[in-house]
Order: C-alpha cells, then sequence, then structure tokens
C-alpha cells in the first residue's frame, strides 16, 4: 500500500506541476456550472409556468429536471476530458525512459498500476468535487432528493473510474500521448454508442449490446436506482482495464 | 558478487546474448566493454531484473535474479543509458520518490537523500528542477537514485556518454570512489575509461563473450612476452650488445630511435634494464610498456574475433 501510494503522490505532483490538471479541472468545472446554471434556470421557467396548473405543478421535481440531465451531461465532458488525464501515465515513462526506473525498483508492477490509476482517480475526484459546489445551493435553497443527487455522482464516479481504466491500458501500448488519448476516446464513444445500436439490434444481441453500453447502466443512477448489475459493470470495466495493462507491460518485457 | 551461467536473450529470432558466463568480484569496478549493440545494455537490463533472460542463470549479490527477483532489486542501484529523470521534480523530490520505491524507511528517507546529494555533489542544484540543470548534473543525480538505498551492487549504463570532458572526469572520480563499499559495473566502449576506471573487464561483442578477466591477466593471455620500449639519449652498436647479454632477455630490436626489449611475464627485466643503464651512464629519454594496451587488446579480441 505504501508503494502505491508513493507511486500516486508521485503522479499527482507530475499532474499538478503540469497544466494538464489545472486546464482540465477549470474546464470540467467551467462547463458544468454552466450547465447547472442553464439547467436551473430552465428548471425555474418550468416551475413558474407549471405553478398555474396544480396537476402539473405536482410532476415538478428538481432530481428529474435538474440533476439527471446535469448528470448526463458531466458524463459526456467526462468522455472528452478523461483520455487527457489518463494519456500520460504510462507513454510519457515509456518516452522518457523512466520505466526502466519504476521496473528495476522492488514494486511490484501491479503497485505501479494501481499507484498511477488512483492519482487519476484522485483527479477525477477533484473534478467532480469542484462541480459539485454550486449544485449545494439547491439544498440550501430547495429540497431536492439527496440518494438520486449522490447516486448520480457516484455513478460518475463509477464511469470515470472505467474510463481511466480504459485510458491507463492505452497508454501503456505507446509512448505517444496524442494517440492514448485519440485511442482511448474511440473507444468510450464506441462503448458509448453500443445502445444505439442495439435499438436496431434483436434478441439476445439487443440485450447484450446494451448490457456493454456506457449508457444504459449510467441511466438508471441519475434517477436514484442503485443495481448492483451496474456496480460491477463499471467495476468490471476499469478491472479489465487494468488487467489488460498489466498483461501489455508483462508481455512487452517477457516476449 | 555478479555472476552469469550461459545466459542467452533472444528477440524472437535475433540473438542479443548468446551463453554469457562471467563473474565479477565483490568491492571491485568491472567494465563491461564491446562495440555498439554487442549485448552490453540487454545484459544490464537482464541483471536488473528488466528483462528477462531467454535461458541461463544469473545471480547479483546472491540472489538468483529470475527467482528471488524483489531481493536483487533491493540490492541492485542502477542506471540506464537514458537518465530517468522526471524534469517536472526538484533534485530533492525526486531522490525522495526514488527512496520510498527503493523501499527506504521513511525515518531514514531524509539521511539517505542527504547521503546521495554529499556524495554526487549535488548541493548546488538541491532545490532546483531537473529540467533546468545541466547535462552533468543531469548525469549525477541519475548516479545518486542508483546510490540511494545504498546498495551493494551498482550498475552503470555508458554513465559519461554525451558529458564534456570536465564532467567525465568529475564522474569519474565519483564511480572510483564507490570502489570497495560497492561492487560497480558499467559498461562503456571508451577504452580510456575502462583503464582509468576498471580493476577489470568483460568483453563482449555480437553478444557472446570474448574475454574476461582483470586487464593485467588479459594482456597476458593474449601476448606471451612483457617488455619495453626504451628511448636513450644516444646509442651504438657496443650498447645493443650489452643490452644483449641481459639475462632472461627474450628478444631486441630496433624500432626506430627505440629499442624494444621483451622478456617473459614471470621476469620483470625494468630492474636489469635500470641498473645497467646507470652503470654504463645511459640517459634515458623515455621508456614505456611494449605490452599489449588495453586498444590493442580490444581490437585483436573484437576485431580478429579472438577469443580467450
Amino acid at each position: 500500500m505504501k508503494a502505491i501510494w508513493s507511486i500516486a503522490k508521485k503522479e499527482l505532483m507530475s499532474y499538478f506541476t503540469s497544466p494538464i490538471a489545472y486546464i482540465v479541472i477549470s474546464i470540467f468545472t467551467l462547463l458544468s456550472g454552466f450547465f447547472f446554471y442553464s439547467l436551473v434556470w430552465w428548471f425555474n421557467t418550468q416551475a413558474i409556468q407549471m405553478a398555474q396548473n396544480p396537476y402539473y405543478f405536482q410532476q415538478v421535481n428538481i432530481n428529474q429536471m435538474v440533476f439527471a440531465p446535469l448528470f448526463h451531461n458531466l458524463s459526456i465532458i467526462m468522455l472528452l476530458m478523461l483520455p487527457i488525464v489518463s494519456m500520460r501515465l504510462f507513454s510519457e515513462e515509456k518516452k522518457m525512459g523512466t520505466e526502466e526506473l519504476l521496473f528495476t525498483s522492488p514494486v511490484s508492477v501491479v503497485q505501479i498500476i494501481l499507484g498511477k490509476y488512483l492519482a487519476a482517480l484522485i483527479v477525477l475526484l477533484a473534478m467532480l468535487g469542484l462541480s459539485a459546489i454550486p449544485t449545494i445551493f439547491t439544498f440550501i435553497h430547495g429540497n431536492p432528493e439527496p440518494v438520486p443527487y449522490l447516486l448520480g455522482y457516484l455513478g460518475l464516479f463509477l464511469l470515470g473510474g472505467a474510463f481511466l481504466g480504459l485510458g491507463i491500458f492505452w497508454s501503456s501500448l505507446t509512448e505517444n500521448q496524442i494517440v492514448s488519448a485519440v485511442l482511448t476516446f474511440g473507444t468510450l464513444l464506441l462503448f458509448w454508442v453500443l445502445s444505439w445500436a442495439a435499438y436496431s439490434a434483436h434478441g439476445l444481441w439487443r440485450d447484450v449490446l446494451n448490457y456493454l453500453s456506457f449508457f444504459e447502466h449510467f441511466d438508471g443512477m441519475t434517477k436514484g436506482i442503485l443495481d448492483t448489475s451496474d456496480l460491477v459493470y463499471y467495476l468490471s470495466i476499469a478491472f479489465f482495464g487494468l488487467f489488460l495493462t498489466h498483461s501489455v507491460i508483462q508481455f512487452r518485457r517477457w516476449r | 558478487m555478479i555472476e552469469t551461467e550461459q545466459l542467452t536473450k533472444k528477440y524472437g529470432d535475433l540473438v542479443a546474448i548468446k551463453d554469457l558466463s562471467f563473474r565479477v568480484e565483490e568491492g571491485k569496478i568491472w567494465g563491461l566493454l564491446g562495440p555498439n549493440a554487442a549485448g552490453k545494455t540487454t545484459t544490464m537490463r537482464i541483471l536488473t531484473g528488466f528483462l528477462p533472460a531467454t535461458s541461463g542463470r544469473a545471480s547479483v549479490a546472491g540472489f538468483d535474479v529470475f527467482e528471488q527477483a524483489e531481493q536483487v532489486k533491493q540490492s541492485i542501484g542502477y542506471l540506464p543509458e537514458n537518465v530517468p529523470l522526471y524534469p517536472e521534480m526538484t533534485v530533492e523530490s525526486y531522490l525522495g520518490f526514488v527512496a520510498e520505491i527503493k523501499k527506504v524507511p521513511a525515518s531514514r528517507k531524509k539521511a539517505a537523500v542527504d547521503r546521495a546529494v554529499e556524495i554526487t555533489s549535488l548541493q548546488p542544484v538541491r532545490k532546483r528542477l531537473i529540467r533546468n540543470i545541466s547535462r552533468g548534473f543531469k548525469q549525477r543525480v541519475g548516479i545518486a537514485q542508483a546510490l540511494i538505498h545504498n546498495p551493494r551492487v551498482i550498475i552503470l549504463d555508458e554513465p559519461t556518454i554525451g558529458l564534456d570532458p570536465a564532467q567525465i572526469v568529475e564522474i569519474r572520480q565519483l564511480i572510483k570512489s564507490l570502489k570497495g563499499e560497492h561492487t560497480v559495473m558499467l559498461s562503456t566502449h571508451i577504452l580510456a575509461e575502462v583503464k582509468e576506471v576498471c580493476d577489470g573487464v568483460v568483453i563482449i561483442n555480437e553478444g557472446r563473450l570474448m574475454a574476461s578477466g582483470s586487464l593485467d591477466e588479459l594482456a597476458k593471455s593474449f601476448s606471451a612476452n612483457d617488455g619495453v620500449y626504451l628511448k636513450l639519449d644516444k646509442f651504438d652498436g657496443q650498447v645493443i650488445e650489452l643490452f644483449k647479454q641481459i639475462p632472461n632477455l627474450k628478444s631486441l630490436q630496433l624500432e626506430g630511435s627505440e629499442i624494444r626489449l621483451e622478456w617473459s611475464w614471470d621476469n620483470d627485466l625494468r630492474p636489469a634494464i635500470l641498473k645497467l643503464c646507470l652503470e654504463k651512464n645511459l640517459t634515458i629519454r623515455e621508456m614505456r610498456s611494449a605490452a599489449m594496451n588495453i586498444e590493442e587488446l580490444y581490437l585483436r579480441i573484437v576485431s580478429g574475433g579472438m577469443e580467450q
């Protein structure tokens, strides 16, 4: 655990001594703030109109009208931003020749991978944490349901963890950070649009494509539904990415 | 301290090293010598646990490189050819990080960094970002990270490559100072470096062991005789006759203005030559060894395809 934390600290230092972490976190926070503001503005307009009709007024729900679409928007921004967070993790070590230092030290490959992954997760937490600050005002001035709100953020964190798991895998394959980011982005997009393909599929294929899509699993969480299969799905994708990373590193050294 | 047996590494069909067997004694500085692409880096990468061998055995500090990899890594300090530095870190934070991953206890971390900084004279750049320091200091930081956990064995891949002459002298002095407390193996193709720094060499070419041993041992094994070139102020046939009468002299040849005298390795005739010169009042302008120098030795071994 100590070795994992040592690697993670070093990675965090690298993130925050380069502009990458600042830019990614700032833009993510800025965009999330913009979407939140737009959604609250739209919600207020709708609420005023709906208040004129007692039936419709009962339908006013800030979780469904603000947070659910906000989480969907944030998930799209994460799809664009997280490949930038993961792209350097192994690519840069390869390019700079520092992987020789890591792999000739008495720390295991698993510890190195987990240390790097942990650092990327901490950056993700910082992104989500900062994006959550404006939303806290809705709890001060309104009464949203906390469970769907918290589940939405848990969903974003799990989704981000899965994105980073796949990102670290691509960064282990190339020393070019741009290539790593583009491959990660392409893979995430593919997983994202599987649900579109599912619409035109039938039977088992439809179920399989739906299960594999990021979107289908995330949707439930934004509505406050926690399904174990969703948790298992995201953790499996993250584990799969880390497992492939380990395999790539070992294969390269043992070939 | 370092021992290999029939070590072989293949990359697909390409044989990088083949049946490499050598031994490096404790507390000595040993050079791994060979032309480019001879297999020096591959050998070092196997010894440090970075790469596995295809077959054969290797041990470092008494631990098997393949079966006790963690103990080996704990016992080795390694400077790869491309110095593994993080430019965005300061020298101090970088060495602190290396100390952590080399499992230096937290209570001894600061002392370990201080010691490495002191040995490698990094005090002036200790707080500076690595990206802002000179090539020579970067090389020193590379050596400092190899020393940080006070390993028994230090492996340096081309430690003076790319440095200016003053920096080369400094780094060589530093390496020489490690002798005794550490066993050092360094790869190079600079013969003067081997002669100045190393107690012995392992010479490889095209992945095969060509020779290994101390420089004296190698010189003896590749030439039958020891000898000197002697340059006198003036000499004539009579003087030559006097030299010919030195007991156990094997040969005498005139080469330009110099006299080449040879004798067998176990019978050093230098004292007898000096005594004769003193007795006959002959002024010596120059006397230098005629035994095979390292350049000749290396060329004979590598270019001539000669194996010990």
